[in-house]
């Protein structure tokens, strides 16, 4: 498989499970306990950091302080209602950012000439962080949910386009040809060859899109008081409230870990007919 | 169509679209006459009546400094951490769930909580969160660049007694060096965004500060100015990256050309 434009981790190196062989699989239950202990030591490190004055309280709460806290806040209106803001921040982006960014990543992909008349301003635009554009909605569209949209949205077109792109391009020219050759019409191409073929990097892009769309989304309510975790945080911060920064600070992790293993597991689900995700092949 | 005119009409739709579409933010602004939306000419006199180069020792270099501090030490904590984890199944089978972890927090969660921990808003506090955001995809690289070498060379290696300090150095490192430097460069363009968030957020000085303080007055020409160089820096990082990648890896690339032949 090609180097896919981001360098993502995932996508280079020797195949899993080549390397697992190699290794040699732990006994079974190994795996599963060296996860829970490993998290439960950090737990505890944190605990007694934190008790023990390594770190003073006041400015590091103990682990079981954070999690009681977030505990009970767990049964109040207002934090679902943060989360739920925050989510629907996240899935809005990303939504207009796939609404666009795939039918432009296919356009762009499939015409040489599309592609390079458009090179240079995508170059340019896509390092641009979309943070420095804070200031600007803030004061044109406002502290409203279309500024939260638009910014996630920008944020998450980029990779997803570059993706799509690159997917378009990399489809086998002989199936292109051979398709051709047989008379199959050109939308038929499209839908049966060149998008199935360009699926794994659309994927790819889709997972990369879904995280920086909800740091995007979680920025413009911390930065712009939109209402959602990001407000919540800032209004921690704002009245000093030590325990609060870390009570919202573990929930937005949370969220984006939810939202990690969810793209994840769509990914992997979008893969599964790949020869990438087939076990047992030679 | 001929390939040397479909070549030059290419070549040509290359430079006029970019210039089309300056052209025409250059004409829509000077119609629009909005005061959120300064001309373009406006915006280019107050880039360089800002940065060119009266608040350029002010305000950023602070912030060309913070990140070349923030991202030099990440890639090395993030290399010398890399390659025992991806040596060895147990680290990583201990460290996994916490680099999972870190990797799905939105990195503005922490501002508050880097204040409050380092008691600073100055440059530690700035550095110290630059650089805890981008060790993870240097951090990450490094330990899939080090899976990935072929046992059979590490093997080879060891049955010739080449101590392990040879083999890190003149097996492990250059193996691992091009998915490192992947790594790296996804890096250098969260280093630009974190320094933002960072100044942004607090801070008594740098582009972000900048930026943050003109929205504030309301002025409309500087707020535009911080948002171009910003954009700037962006594109400069990630092109110079590109520039030193190709040169150092200069081997890879060819070695790789003669293995396709």
């Amino acid at each position: 498989m090609p180097v896919v434009a981001t360098g993502d981790a995932a996508t280079a190196g020797a195949p899993a499970d080549e390397v697992r062989a190699r290794e040699g699989r732990p006994p079974r239950l190994v795996e599963p306990l060296i996860f829970v202990l490993s998290i439960a030591s950090a737990l505890l490190v944190w605990e007694l950091i934190s008790r023990g004055g390594l770190i003073a309280e006041r400015d590091l709460p103990s682990m079981s302080d954070v999690f009681s806290a977030l505990w009970d806040q767990m049964h109040t209106r207002h934090f679902w209602a943060s989360v739920a803001q925050t989510v629907r921040g996240w899935a809005l982006g990303l939504a207009v950012a796939i609404a666009l960014a795939v039918p432009i990543g296919i356009l762009l992909g499939s015409s040489d000439f599309l592609a390079s008349a458009f090179r240079v301003p995508i170059e340019f635009l896509r390092p641009i962080p979309s943070v420095a554009l804070i200031p600007l909605l803030f004061l044109t569209l406002g502290t409203q949910l279309r500024s939260e949209v638009f910014l996630a949205a920008f944020g998450a077109f980029w990779p997803l386009l570059v993706q799509t792109m690159y997917g378009v391009r990399d489809v086998d020219p002989v199936a292109l040809d051979t398709a051709r050759s047989f008379g199959v019409p050109r939308f038929a191409r499209l839908y049966r060859i060149t998008l199935p073929s360009a699926v794994p990097y659309i994927a790819t892009g889709i997972r990369i899109a879904s995280a920086v769309s909800l740091i995007l989304a979680f920025t413009a309510e911390l930065f712009m008081g939109l209402p959602g975790l990001g407000q919540d945080l800032n209004f921690a911060s704002a009245n000093g409230d030590t325990l609060q920064i870390y009570v919202v600070a573990v929930a937005v992790a949370f969220v984006g870990l939810a939202i990690h293993l969810l793209s994840t597991a769509f990914e992997r689900r979008a893969l599964r007919w790949h020869p990438s995700q087939r076990t047992g092949t030679a | 169509m001929n390939t040397r005119a479909y070549t030059a009409a290419k070549i040509g739709a290359e430079i006029a679209v970019p210039v089309a579409l300056l052209a025409a933010w250059q004409l829509w602004t000077a119609r629009a006459d909005s005061q959120f939306f300064p001309r373009l000419s406006t915006i280019l006199v107050e880039f360089r009546d800002l940065w060119l180069f009266s608040q350029f020792t002010s305000d950023v270099v602070p912030s060309l400094e913070r990140i070349a501090l923030g991202f030099g030490i990440a890639c090395l904590a993030g290399i010398v951490l890399g390659i025992p984890i991806g040596l060895s199944r147990w680290l990583r089978l201990w460290t996994t769930p916490h680099i999972e972890w870190w990797r799905a927090v939105p990195p503005p969660a922490l501002l508050p909580i880097s204040i409050v921990l380092l008691h600073s808003i100055e440059n530690r506090q700035k550095v110290a969160f630059i650089a805890f955001f981008c060790f993870f995809p240097v951090l990450l690289n490094t330990i899939e660049g080090v899976r990935g070498i072929d046992p059979t060379l590490i093997e080879t290696a060891r049955s010739y007694g080449i101590p392990r300090r040879e083999r890190l150095w003149r097996l492990v490192l250059p193996a691992a060096s091009p998915q490192i430097a992947a790594g790296m460069r996804n890096s250098l363009s969260l280093a630009v965004i974190t320094m933002v968030l960072a100044e942004y957020f607090q801070g008594t000085n740098g582009v972000g500060y900048v930026l943050n303080i003109s929205k504030n007055t309301y002025q409309m020409p500087p707020m535009w100015a911080a948002i171009v160089l910003i954009g700037v820096l962006g594109y400069l990082a990630n092109v110079l990256f590109l520039l030193a990648e190709r040169r150092l890896l200069a081997w890879h690339r060819g070695w790789r050309r003669a293995e396709a032949v």
